[in-house]
């Protein structure tokens, strides 16, 4: 741990939204500092709004794709990997399907995966590592030990060994992505858990005798939920990364149904027949790498903001 | 010091064998086992027993454990499940592109990130410092196959330089033609390490630059040039060996993708034809080389971080 974990009270009033009763008491405080409002950069700013967008695309776009996923938009006129024209903006892919419409319905599948995984990852590894923080050595020691092989492991890996053993499928990918990355997020709720453990009001509210769960839910929760809320964007780029990856090896969301990491490795071969669109490779890569970039720069606004970057304190 | 390197060793030996049970039981946790993929409809029970016995799949759990572990650290790494091939076989066909592909990364990617993370330290805030940052911060967060299918529009489509794919073989081919042979893969992997490298060096060096006596040197009238290269970057290269290290270690996931990507055959094209064919045998034995690959790669970075600590070198 590097930051010294005391923080002075009007750290915790600006960071954390208090119930009504205690708002108030922190408003009649002469002494507080003016409150820092959260500003975007104009970097930041581009960053919301290309999320929003892609965000839009995953909620409607499978309602207003031009076509269905598998659908041929020129049954007529069969060729691959072709050009843009009206009718197919993005030109068609290498079973000649419409490339605007599978990326449509692909962002749904990679987003929607993303996020539920990053959320189970978040419920584990924040169970279990407000868990190990609160509950002794002994739990606290064996439960990181066991994440610490997990840890141990490239995410990839991981996947890899899953997949072999148990299929893909959309619950078990997300599941998976979850279950890998809870690792990371145990270690970081826990080594903040530990540094409030040793705060003075959590020893004044054990002497008050207060129960463990009236500990994790008064003291710690509320203490814990905002650095653990601003590293969400930065596991979801990992989860993102780590589906898409795990899609372009060709063991995540399995074919026909579309994704943007399996659109990548579906159409490679429009880099090896010259003379067809290289736009069925080019546009779902793109596509997912600006979602990334994008929640990047988000990322980059809120570490600035609540002092540096998360993942130097543990 | 020595203890502590020593403990350091126990510890990463401890890891490659808790390791080896997670990629072990990793593959044991469905019904359904080797006997019965290899048999699969001519399966009748006398036939499924006796194969069993033969590959001593009706042990204990631990005993298979201890045998497939006997075996994998005496080099026999069993038989592939598809084809009968000896796994040993396969990997040696193999490990040849990947190995090279990765070295000739190391070799080529680590000396121009460290120069390039070097020289962004010396001018903080520069627009060539920017611009840089700019450039790595993005390649961090896209995946690996954007940076392939960037580096394959600029050079293939654009330039007409190349091809897509690597095709041919690499005998006899002197270091130079290799390099040109995996130029694609190699620039794709130098770029993913590239844009770890030169954020975290650059973070090294200037993390360096906040101590007293780089503000003596300044107050002494130095030049900035000598600041940075004579009294800044000796102590900021235990770090910085502790970064490429750990960099390295990363590289796992990028060799895997890029060898999908340009489409030649390596160890990772090994693994993942063995995950889509739930050929656990070949999973298993390329898993283990991998893990065993990142976990030494992790362990030399702590023991350069040791190693570089003067404190800990010298203890009182």
């Amino acid at each position: 741990m590097n930051s010294t974990p005391h923080q002075p009270a009007s750290y915790m009033d600006e960071h954390f939204v208090a119930p009504a009763a205690e708002d108030e008491l922190f408003e009649e405080l002469q002494d507080s500092p003016p409150k820092r409002k959260f500003r975007l950069s104009p970097a930041g700013k581009i960053g919301v709004s290309i999320v929003a967008f892609w965000l839009l695309i995953a909620l409607f776009g499978p309602f207003l794709a031009p076509y269905g996923e598998n659908d041929l938009p020129f049954p007529d006129d069969y060729s691959e990997f072709q050009a843009p024209r009206p009718g197919a903006w993005l030109g068609t892919d290498f079973s000649d399907r419409d490339i605007l419409s599978r990326l449509m319905f692909g962002a749904s599948r990679t987003i929607g995966i993303s996020i539920f995984a990053t959320l189970l990852a978040y419920m584990v590894g924040v169970a279990l590592g407000i868990g190990a923080a609160v509950s002794g050595p002994r739990v606290d020691m064996v439960l990181s030990r066991i994440n610490d092989a997990f840890l141990s492991l490239p995410t990839i890996m991981l996947g890899l060994v899953v997949v072999a053993a148990v299929g893909s499928s959309i619950p078990i990918l997300i599941v998976t992505a979850g279950l890998v990355y809870a690792t990371v997020v145990y270690r970081l709720a826990r080594a903040i858990g530990v540094e409030i453990m040793v705060m003075d009001f959590v020893e004044a509210a054990r002497l008050r005798g207060e129960n463990t769960f009236w500990l994790v839910w008064r003291e710690i929760w509320p203490n814990a939920a905002m650095p653990l809320i601003s590293d969400f964007g930065l596991r979801l780029i990992y989860v993102i990364l780590f589906i898409s990856s795990l899609s372009f090896l060709g063991l995540g969301v399995q074919p026909p149904r579309a994704d943007w990491g399996s659109m990548v490795r579906e159409n490679l071969g429009a880099f090896q027949s010259y003379g067809g669109s290289v736009i069925p490779v080019v546009a779902p890569a793109v596509a997912i790498a600006t979602l990334t970039i994008a929640i990047n720069l988000i990322v980059d606004d809120i570490s600035a903001f609540s002092g540096g970057k998360l993942s130097g304190r543990i | 010091m020595f203890t502590l390197i020593l403990k350091r060793m126990a510890i990463g030996f401890v890891t490659i064998c808790a390791v080896s049970i997670i990629i072990f039981l990793g593959t044991k946790v469905l019904p359904g086992d080797a006997a019965q993929i290899r048999l699969g409809q001519e399966a009748t029970p006398e036939n499924l027993a006796a194969l069993r016995e033969r590959l001593g799949l009706d042990l204990p759990m631990w005993q298979q454990y201890w045998n497939w572990l006997n075996a994998f650290v005496h080099g026999d790494l069993g038989k592939s499940l598809a084809g009968d091939a000896p796994v040993n076989e396969l990997i040696a066909d193999r490990y040849k592109n990947t190995l090279i592909v990765s070295v000739l990364t190391a070799a080529v990617g680590v000396p121009i990130s460290l120069i390039l993370g070097i020289t962004a330290a010396m001018f903080p805030g520069s627009s060539y410092d920017r611009v840089l940052t700019l450039v790595t911060v993005s390649l961090v967060a896209a995946p690996e196959f954007f940076t392939a299918t960037l580096l394959v529009l600029i050079f293939v489509f654009w330039l007409g330089i190349g091809n897509a794919v690597v095709i041919g073989s690499i005998d006899g081919k002197s270091f130079w033609e290799l390099i040109q042979h995996f130029a694609l893969p190699i620039g794709v992997m130098c770029l993913i390490v590239a844009s770890q490298l030169i954020r975290m060096t650059r973070a090294a060096v200037l993390n360096v630059m906040s101590s007293p006596y780089i503000e003596m040197a300044i107050l002494k009238g130095l030049s900035r040039q000598r600041i940075i290269l004579r009294h800044a970057v000796p102590n900021a290269v235990g770090p910085i060996v502790n970064i490429i290290a750990l960099n390295l270690a990363y590289l796992v996931t990028g060799v895997i993708v890029v060898e999908i990507f340009f489409a030649y055959s390596g160890l990772a094209t090994l693994i993942v034809q063995g995950v889509q064919t739930r050929d656990f045998v070949v999973v298993q034995a390329v898993g283990m080389l991998f893990c065993a690959a990142y976990v030494v790669l992790m362990l030399i970075a702590d023991i350069a971080a040791i190693l570089s600590n003067p404190r800990l070198r010298h203890p009182k």
